[in-house]
């Protein structure tokens, strides 16, 4: 024992001297914080593949350390200061509630760069990235309305901010495209991240009589509902089609690792500049699963829309489009600005829900 | 083979010193142990651990605002747990704390005032306390377990918070994310020094801890504490009312919890938003027995107890430990600590079988 | 559609019933466990891992239970023959349980898992409505009705059960009347880790067959809170768990017809609903004194 202690003394004696500060200097640090596990299937495990993807691209040159389950709030502002101080030389803080943290950070950092996924306050050296996943929830609401015969999908929510909202619009603008009686349901489970409660969810909407199943929270629990009940499910945040084989008709999976992979070369020339990005399917930043588990002609309308929506001929949110209430958002070919989109907190019409005000 | 204890005549003093350093030593062992069945360097893992996060100002000043809400807590709850009062809720009180004190800078924005921030403290904890009133009045006047009560009262109030955050409180101008207006800067705890983020909640922690420790050390409420605590049958002949001090350790742990819960919004957040603790008021049911119920030793253990989720995160980013690991090895800190305690009550002798004897059931 | 309604909340209601009546049988020892809800992710962790491994669901089950028996001997160990606290070794127990249950199932996120099939009993699964509810159900469902009727047997017809209950009322008489009150407690203590480790398998194989970390989402908890809400009665561990059940997905039902109301009361409903429901129950104080261990949560050391 009086070995470990004495061999604990002399090896903070070394590290807190000089070995720390000598061996961070020929590898670039890249690093992350995640709001969750990294091996949530969801979220936060599509940003640690990125990471991977990013660690790989660059093999020797970089390294990627990374925090997991990092709570928002104050624990947040201390973990972000650790890494500033550890040595990174970009950080990528990964949830929306990490926000005023990154800024105050960057405000005694100047010379480290930081990426805040999904927020709206940017700084000089503070970047905001968010990829444009309504994109993907147009092209699902069509396919459900074709699929679907009692024309009313399900949609299980995880909490009303405005990106959920905007989700689940898009989606019903996408299906009264092809079917303008068109109907959603919407539960709000309170949580990303919960098999049970969003099983609970998924079934009290099929038993409403929702015939297809579409979610904004992290598990494949409803698509194993969906499954069991024989109906069509749409994955989330990645390709959940092990989970559903004969169920999945297709997911939006979260692709960050080429954006990564650009963004740290910028930093590598020295080109890194403060940037407010919102890319959607045509920068690969988000990327559908295969359409599967649905007739030619269905699969063929979907890949007309992404391929619309890439080219920028098709904006999933052009007019005329009408609230819930019946007021006029949109008037005919008016295509809406991003800043509404950012800020959504109301329904178009057709979702059979209150939005919580 | 099996172990017996025999009660010592008095508490041992000796192990009353010993045991903290025997658990850390054994911690420190086995931890070294499991870093190194993972492939880790157990030294370099140790060290990040329980000496990176002590080296540095900045990390100290982010140890006190991690201790802060732990000791703060704790000591109230230690009150409520010595004279058998079982408030777990100290998360909902912590989170009513901070939505009552944040009542005056979010609704009223404007009001600059050297004013407001005394009456936001002093309302958090009438919030608190208030809210640890309801499991003291069900239980004083229905008889209602407060075990029960007061956790089945945190879901409503962290419930109640996210509702407040994305909707009424909601900054109008925050694209409708779900947070408050960001206090003005009158409505903010100020840091302590300059050379960190740490600020005064760590006072009210430590203050509170020694008024308490005195209250029951030299005053008439800390013997009433005890006695109710270990025989309600023997208070009452005492003429004591184990009513009254349902009431009394309840509202003085909730206003305790209330203030914590203002004080981390105030100082360390800067505005309200749904999550706003990463658990403090079940870790401080830990801290509370860790510094078993005395409230200085609260001030030892809610310090360890910060020092380990620090570490845990060193270790994550200096050598790659995960997150579950940092947690497991919490665990064991914890297994070991509350088990090397029994050395000061008991002394613990090994027995062989056949010495035996007795009916078995 | 009611039939449908009602399999979801029989399903939502199983493991907290489950995991319930093995902290009752625990706490009608004397002893307090607040560790359920880490003994439960155990659990689940090592029954889908053995699952995966074996490819048989049942096994998993069995691993289920065993891996929440043997953890629960790690409290056993400390509260029991080191007489620590027992609410703070229980709360580290969790801790411990969600912090080593992640670690071992890293690699299994992501899987899909294999369901418990459900069994259908002849003759009697053929009744209407009733027949597919409760006679076409998987294993652990039948196993927690067996349980309720064989705990409630055990606790108040059998003098192994009568002798339990005098250790948790007073176990310095029961030990002088020459029980082995360390003995029993250390037997309740891993039934009621068998329990959680069961109800945790509920989870893994059956309400969502799939292992993601921290799946347990707190109902340790609530199973905690229906131990008091039943006044130690495993009858009432049975209404309280599936009255949860049934408020918890009402609530979901409420939503989906689009009756706007907040989300989030609809969601603290259950909770609020429990402390209603509570405070009717503990009203009359003389069941409430009669049903409670009176030595719940005290250590107890033979004098020799």
């Amino acid at each position: 024992m009086k070995k470990l202690i004495i061999a604990l003394a002399a090896s903070a004696a070394l590290m807190g001297g000089f070995a720390s500060s000598a061996q961070a200097q020929d590898k670039t640090k890249v690093c992350f914080i995640y709001v969750g596990s990294k091996t949530d299937g969801g979220w936060t495990q599509a940003h640690d593949i990125g990471r991977q993807e990013l660690q790989t691209h660059f093999g020797d040159k970089i390294e990627t350390p990374f925090l997991e389950s990092v709570p928002e709030g104050p624990d947040a502002e201390r973990a972000i200061e650790r890494m500033a101080r550890s040595g990174c030389a970009l950080i990528y803080t990964t949830s929306f509630g990490f926000m005023d943290a990154t800024i105050k950070v960057a405000e005694k950092f100047p010379d480290v760069k930081f990426e805040h996924a999904t927020g709206f306050k940017a700084a000089e050296n503070v970047s905001t990235y968010n990829a444009r996943f309504y994109e993907g929830r147009y092209i699902q609401g069509q396919i459900a309305a074709k699929m679907s015969k009692k024309g009313l999908a399900g949609y299980i929510a995880s909490f009303p901010i405005p990106e959920v909202v905007m989700g689940i619009n898009a989606f019903v603008l996408g299906a009264q495209s092809i079917n303008p009686e068109f109907k959603l349901k919407v539960v709000w489970a309170n949580t990303w991240f919960d098999p049970g409660k969003e099983a609970d969810a998924a079934k009290a909407l099929v038993d409403q009589g929702v015939d297809i199943l579409t979610q904004h929270t992290d598990t494949t629990a409803p698509m194993q509902v969906a499954a069991e009940r024989g109906i069509f499910a749409f994955g989330q945040a990645s390709d959940m089609i092990a989970a559903g084989p004969k169920t999945q008709l297709t997911a939006i999976v979260d692709t960050w690792g080429a954006y990564y992979i650009k963004r740290t070369q910028a930093l590598l020339d020295g080109n890194w500049k403060s940037e407010q990005i919102w890319d959607g399917l045509k920068d690969g930043i988000l990327t559908m699963a295969p359409y599967t588990n649905m007739p030619d002609d269905v699969k063929a309308m979907a890949e007309e829309t992404e391929a619309k929506i890439k080219s920028g001929e098709l904006h999933p949110f052009t007019g005329p489009v009408k609230k819930q209430d019946g007021t006029e958002w949109l008037a005919q070919g008016e295509k809406s600005e991003d800043g509404v989109l950012l800020g959504m907190n109301f329904y178009v019409a057709g979702v059979d829900d209150k939005l919580p005000q | 083979m099996r172990i017996e204890l025999q009660k010592r005549a008095q508490v041992s003093t000796l192990f009353s010193m010993l045991s903290p350093l025997l658990a850390l030593v054994l911690t420190l062992f086995f931890g070294g142990i499991m870093f190194w069945m993972l492939g880790k360097d157990p030294l370099d893992a140790l060290y990040s651990f329980f000496v990176e996060p002590l080296l540095e100002v900045w990390s100290l000043h982010e140890l006190a605002i991690k201790a802060a809400p732990l000791i703060l807590i704790a000591v109230g709850l230690s009150v409520c747990f010595r004279s058998n009062n079982w408030n777990i809720g100290a998360e909902g009180q912590f989170t009513i704390g901070a939505i009552t004190g944040s009542i005056l800078p979010v609704l009223y924005p404007e009001w600059h005032s050297p004013m407001i921030l005394p009456l936001m403290l002093i309302m958090g904890m009438i919030g608190g306390g208030l809210y640890a009133g309801i499991p003291a009045l069900l239980k004083t006047r229905f008889n209602t377990n407060e075990i029960l009560t007061s956790l089945m009262l945190v879901y409503i109030a962290q419930l109640y918070l996210d509702w407040l955050t994305r909707g009424p409180w909601r900054d109008p101008q925050g694209y409708n994310f779900p947070q408050t207006k960001a206090f003005v800067p009158e409505a903010v705890l100020p840091e302590i020094l300059d050379s960190g983020r740490a600020h005064l909640a760590i006072v009210f922690a430590l203050v509170a801890a020694v008024v308490i420790w005195f209250m029951m050390r030299f005053m008439m409420k800390g013997f009433q504490v005890s006695v109710l605590g270990q025989s309600e049958r023997a208070g009452r002949f005492a003429g004591f009312s184990a009513r009254r001090m349902v009431w009394f350790s309840m509202l003085l742990s909730g206003a305790f919890a209330g203030l914590a819960g203002i004080s981390e919004v105030s100082g360390s957040i800067g505005h309200l938003q749904p999550a706003i603790s990463p658990g403090y008021g079940f870790t401080a049911i830990i801290v509370a027995f860790l510094g078993r119920l005395n409230p200085l030793g609260i001030i030892a253990s809610g310090f360890v107890l910060a020092l380990t989720y620090l570490g845990g995160e060193a270790a994550q980013l200096s050598i790659g430990i995960s997150d579950k690991v940092s947690r497991v090895f919490q665990g064991l800190l914890l297994f070991f600590v509350l088990s090397c305690d029994t050395l000061i009550h008991y002394r613990i002798r090994l027995v062989r079988n056949q010495t035996a004897g007795g009916a078995h059931a | 559609m009611l039939e449908a309604i009602l399999l979801t909340v029989i399903t939502a209601a199983t493991p907290l019933v489950i995991a319930s009546l093995g902290e009752l049988v625990t706490e009608r020892s004397g002893v307090l466990n607040l560790g359920v809800e880490g003994m439960m992710i155990m659990g689940a962790v090592i029954a889908f891992a053995a699952t995966q491994a074996t490819g048989s669901p049942y096994l998993g089950v069995v691993a289920g239970i065993v891996a929440g028996a043997v953890f629960s001997l790690l409290f056993g160990f400390l509260t029991l023959t080191l007489v620590a606290n027992q609410v703070a070794t229980g709360l580290a127990l969790t801790i411990l349980g969600l912090g080593l249950s992640g670690q071992i199932g890293e690699s299994f996120v992501g899987q899909p898992g294999i369901k418990l099939q459900p069994i259908a009993i002849p003759l009697l699964s053929d009744i209407p409505f009733v027949g597919s509810l409760l006679f076409r159900q998987d294993l652990i469902f039948y196993l927690s009705i067996a349980l309720v009727v064989g705990i409630h047997w055990f606790l108040f017809r059998s003098r192994t059960g009568l002798k339990m209950r005098a250790i948790g009322d007073n176990h310095a008489s029961a030990h002088a009347l020459g029980i082995n009150v360390i003995r029993t407690r250390y037997l309740a203590v891993m039934f009621g880790g068998a329990c959680a480790g069961l109800a945790g398998a509920q989870l893994s194989l059956v309400y969502t067959p799939q292992w993601v970390e921290n799946m347990t989402g707190g109902r340790g908890w609530i199973a905690l809170a229906l131990v008091v809400f039943a006044s130690w009665r495993p009858i009432r561990v049975l209404a309280g768990g599936y009255l949860f059940g049934a408020v918890t997905i009402g609530q979901l039902h409420a939503q989906a017809l689009g009756i706007g109301i907040p989300s989030q009361f609809l969601s603290a409903l259950p909770y609020a609903a429990t402390i209603v429901v509570l405070i009717i129950i503990s009203h009359n104080r003389r069941t409430t004194l009669i049903n409670t261990p009176a030595s719940l949560g005290k250590p107890f050391v033979p004098e020799r």
